[in-house]
């Protein structure tokens, strides 16, 4: 009789992301062009500028029904100059919003965290808005090993 | 709803202080793309917004969608001046409307 070992255990699960990842399941997901969309009615078109967000969020998740979610933007919070909002996309989940946050100087400081779910192996998308306008992003891949979107 | 939100505020800060606030809401978070054992698409009901005020200003909003994970958990920060009442508020998509207040008094 054949053991299954710790690493083709491993293996197998490997297989399987990239089956999800590669399969048909993409019809029904949303598409990076999708969450660009998203993206672009935030910022209305408004040239994006990279850095000064660090995204907190786990390299694997095994279970995408939650999955903890953490930002961070360096930004002063004055009443001049502040973070106004924060964007989250996923650009492999049935719909590309995730969450959109709105702070005001009184929040201190320009952090949320919160608790997501994924539906595939996929970018997070964060886009911080300043009060003068001006527009910061960055991104960060999760691999998912159970999507968490439910169907 | 009766589900009472659990919420983590300290009681006290020092002035210009600022402090973490964590808040959850018990909510099934119902995406509307998932199906019942006989194929029925299962309604999506979620709570769509949240709101943070500190005596009437606003501190901290979010929109949710389904892609919130079920009992939203919430995390930020606010900076504290003066002593007084932080209000949190939850909206369902059926217009329900969860509210809880905590006090936070500046030492």
């Amino acid at each position: 009789m054949q053991t299954i070992t710790r690493r083709k255990a491993l293996g197998l699960g490997a297989g399987a992301v990239l089956v999800l990842t590669v399969g048909d399941v993409r019809g029904v997901l949303a598409t990076p062009a999708e969450s660009d969309a998203e993206i672009a009615k935030f910022t209305g078109g408004k040239a994006l500028e990279k850095g000064k967000i660090a995204i907190d969020l786990p390299e694997i998740a095994e279970n995408g029904n939650t999955v903890p979610l953490s930002i961070v933007v360096d930004h002063p919070m004055t009443e001049q100059n502040y973070i106004s909002d924060i964007l989250v996309v996923a650009d492999g989940n049935p719909r590309p919003g995730v969450a959109a946050f709105h702070l005001t100087p009184a929040a201190g400081k320009a952090t949320a965290a919160t608790r997501i779910r994924l539906q595939a192996t996929q970018n997070i998308i964060v886009v911080a808005k300043t009060s003068g306008g001006q527009f910061f992003t960055d991104r960060k891949q999760v691999k998912v090993t159970i999507g968490g979107c439910g169907g | 709803m009766a589900e009472k939100p659990r919420l983590k505020v300290p009681k006290e800060a020092k002035k210009g202080e600022i402090i973490e606030i964590k808040t959850l809401l018990s909510h099934p978070m119902e995406t509307g793309l998932r199906k019942d054992q006989a194929g029925n698409v299962i309604p999506r009901k979620i709570l769509n917004k949240f709101t943070c005020e500190f005596n009437g200003k606003p501190v901290f909003s979010a929109d949710l969608e389904p892609a919130v994970a079920a009992n939203p958990y919430i995390q930020f920060n606010a900076k504290v001046d003066e002593s007084g009442t932080f209000k949190f508020t939850w909206t369902d998509d059926d217009g329900t409307v969860t509210t809880t207040e905590e006090q936070i008094k500046v030492v």
